[in-house]
């Protein structure tokens, strides 16, 4: 498949971060694509939702146009989005595909860093098989430098895959949340198949094969398979194992797990059963162990169906119907400016590549690893508004970037969502409840690490076990991180569980 | 012989499509049949279509108006476990109405 590849040589940057990446500087790309073959990599090298490095730095939207579904899931509300890829609970505005094609080239225009457009919803895009296609069929003509990418829940992916490869789609996405039908109908009360409703177990094991068919057909021409689950405690916690294997076995290139959300106010079937979803500490522990199976993607963030922007940011309201339609787009110069931006953050990325590389090696020389004493690992969080940098004020973050320091180097091990403490002015006054939130989903971490942090959520912090730290504002996250765990291996801070530890969500 | 949607429809599109006489369109402030190209699928389906696939309990009438997705039939969430959760929400927020007047 001959892809619109953006950066000037893919190949040579890709080996660059391949050769410079060990344990130590680098876990989140190392561990998610180090093991990748090398045209896979290439591939996804730079992409938004698969690079760790990249997703710092490229942009990534979805357009609504798909809203119908044929299968129903118990953590779905269908008077919401498709909660397979999106959060629950939110509507997104459904485009008809001639709107989405123009607020696709608009938002390129004004946001040169968007290199991957998704059809992920509100429903199942190949639900909406005319609708879908259409968005993808007027864009390749008119965006060749947009790489298009799909999500499906896989009933009827066996037959779209034919009209998929007509479309330049480098990747598809596929939710498989078991392949047992037993587990299945607890998931799926029914599906749509060959113009009948088909409930339970039956309905389920169709589901599965069409799922599994469907990926191997996929992989069989050589697209890019992305495999989510959802996982659902006590329902297929500890199925996904399984399932991690069966995937990859397949050839689906990367495994992501999303935790369960339930509420009982989203109206779903497990939130008013009061299905639990997972704590951060499950979800960790399930992923590391499908990760010993596969790679695990880390940092997807279940953006809504209608998302667009960077790293957790949704710029969608700049790009409403009524300012697309009065917005000018000279798409041609567009693509001329995106072509020298995308080569600029090509040059940042391969330095910080070899910077890598060279602070590897040196590392390997000393022989640090082999003499360091053995040290408990750190969880630490972090605000970034992109970059790979700590820039962003701890009372603004809508999301921290959760990594993991031990004595192993450092990885990147998610994000986690809160509401920002303070929206806007340096003081943060009262924001009583949102730091509350924000304590609660830091549970685990013991540093938080910003540009900047007021002096009233750091009492609360401390007290909750997490120290707050804006002494590397403007620092490389991984620096900055590794940094502070020497810091606190030198205080003896390493060696025991911390004092203040906090009680578990 | 004719179904009816009403107004519990979320406008998924779903239906649309699969009615073999176009009988479905596209309206505000949801979709419609008419009931005049509406054979209920007889001839064509052993189901109906617009209620096989329909996410929304309640959304599809048929002729006597009866639901063809009766509530809980589709999302298994019962009468009861949702009359229990509204209790449990109204009692809530009378406490909370309580707390505040003295
Ligand atoms: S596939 Fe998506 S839209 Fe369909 S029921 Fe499942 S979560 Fe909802
Ligand atoms: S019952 Fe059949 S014919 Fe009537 S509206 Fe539904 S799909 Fe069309
Ligand atoms: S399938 Fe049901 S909810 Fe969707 S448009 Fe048709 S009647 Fe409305």
């Amino acid at each position: 498949m001959d892809l619109p590849v953006l950066n000037a040589s893919p190949a040579a940057s890709a080996a660059q971060s391949g050769g410079g990446c060990d344990s130590h500087s680098c876990g989140s790309s190392d561990d998610q694509l180090g093991h990748l073959p090398e045209h896979i990599r290439a591939k996804v090298h730079n992409h938004p939702c698969y690079s760790e490095q990249a997703h710092h730095y490229f942009a990534r939207m979805h357009v609504a146009v798909a809203p119908a579904c044929n299968i129903q899931c118990h953590y779905c509300n269908r008077k919401y989005d498709c909660s397979n890829e999106s959060r629950p609970g939110v509507v997104s505005e459904v485009l008809t595909p001639a709107q989405a094609v123009k607020k696709v080239m608009a938002v390129a225009a004004n946001i040169p860093q968007m290199t991957v457009l998704g059809i992920a919803g509100p429903g199942d895009p190949l639900a909406n098989p005319e609708r879908t296609f259409e968005t993808f069929r007027e864009l390749s003509e008119k965006a060749p430098d947009i790489k298009l990418c799909v999500s499906t829940n896989g009933l009827t992916l066996p037959e779209s895959v034919e009209e998929l490869c007509k479309h330049n789609i480098d990747h598809v996405t596929i939710t498989i949340n078991c392949v047992d039908p037993d587990v299945g109908a607890k998931i799926y009360p029914w599906v749509f198949w060959k113009n009948k409703r088909v409930t339970g177990r039956e309905g389920a094991a169709i589901l599965i094969e069409q799922q599994q068919k469907g990926l191997e057909m996929l992989t069989a021409r050589g697209i890019l398979v992305k495999v989510n689950s959802v996982m659902i405690p006590g329902i297929n916690d500890e199925h996904l194992v399984e399932v991690s294997k069966v995937v990859k076995a397949k050839g689906a290139f990367l495994h992501n797990v999303m935790p369960l959300i339930a509420e009982p106010e989203h109206g779903t079937f497990y939130g008013l059963m009061g299905q639990p979803g997972p704590t951060h500490e499950e979800l960790q522990k399930l992923q590391d162990a499908c990760a010993g199976d596969m790679n695990m993607m880390r940092h997807c963030r279940q953006c809504r169906a209608d998302a667009v922007g960077m790293l957790g940011e949704d710029r969608g309201q700049e790009f409403t119907l009524d300012k697309i339609e009065a917005m000018e787009i000279d798409y041609p110069a567009a693509m001329v400016k995106r072509a020298e931006v995308h080569a600029q953050i090509e040059r940042e990325l391969e330095i910080k590549d070899l910077a890598r590389a060279a602070k590897a090696e040196l590392v390997a020389i000393q022989g640090g690893k082999q003499s360091a004493p053995k040290t408990r690992p750190v969880l630490m969080a972090v605000a970034t508004k992109g970059g790979g940098v700590i820039n962003e004020h701890f009372g603004h973050a809508g999301e921290f970037l959760i990594y993991e320091a031990s004595e192993f180097g450092v990885r990147f091990i998610g994000h986690r969502k809160t509401i920002p403490y303070c929206e806007g002015g340096d003081t943060c006054g009262d924001g009583e409840s949102a730091l509350d939130v924000t304590i609660r989903e830091l549970a685990g971490c013991e540093v938080v690490l910003c540009s900047k942090v007021g002096y009233e959520p750091w009492g609360p912090l401390e007290a909750a076990g997490i120290q707050p730290n804006g002494e590397h504002a403007m620092e490389a996250i991984e620096d900055a991180v590794l940094a502070v765990y020497a810091e606190m291996g030198a205080a003896g801070k390493l060696d025991a569980r911390p004092v203040a530890q906090q009680k578990a969500a | 012989m004719a179904f009816e949607i009403i107004e519990t429809c979320v406008n998924c599109y779903a239906c649309e499509p699969l009615c073999p006489n176009q009988a479905i369109y596209q309206a505000s402030p949801h979709f419609l049949i008419d009931p005049e190209k509406c054979t209920e699928c007889i001839g064509d389906y052993m189901d109906a279509q617009c209620s096989s696939i329909c996410p929304i309990e309640g959304a599809i009438l048929d002729e006597l108006g009866r639901e063809l997705n009766p509530p809980g039939s589709l999302t298994g969430i019962s009468p009861a476990m949702l009359a229990q959760y509204q209790a449990a929400v109204e009692a809530t927020y009378q406490a909370a109405l309580a707390a505040k007047s003295p």
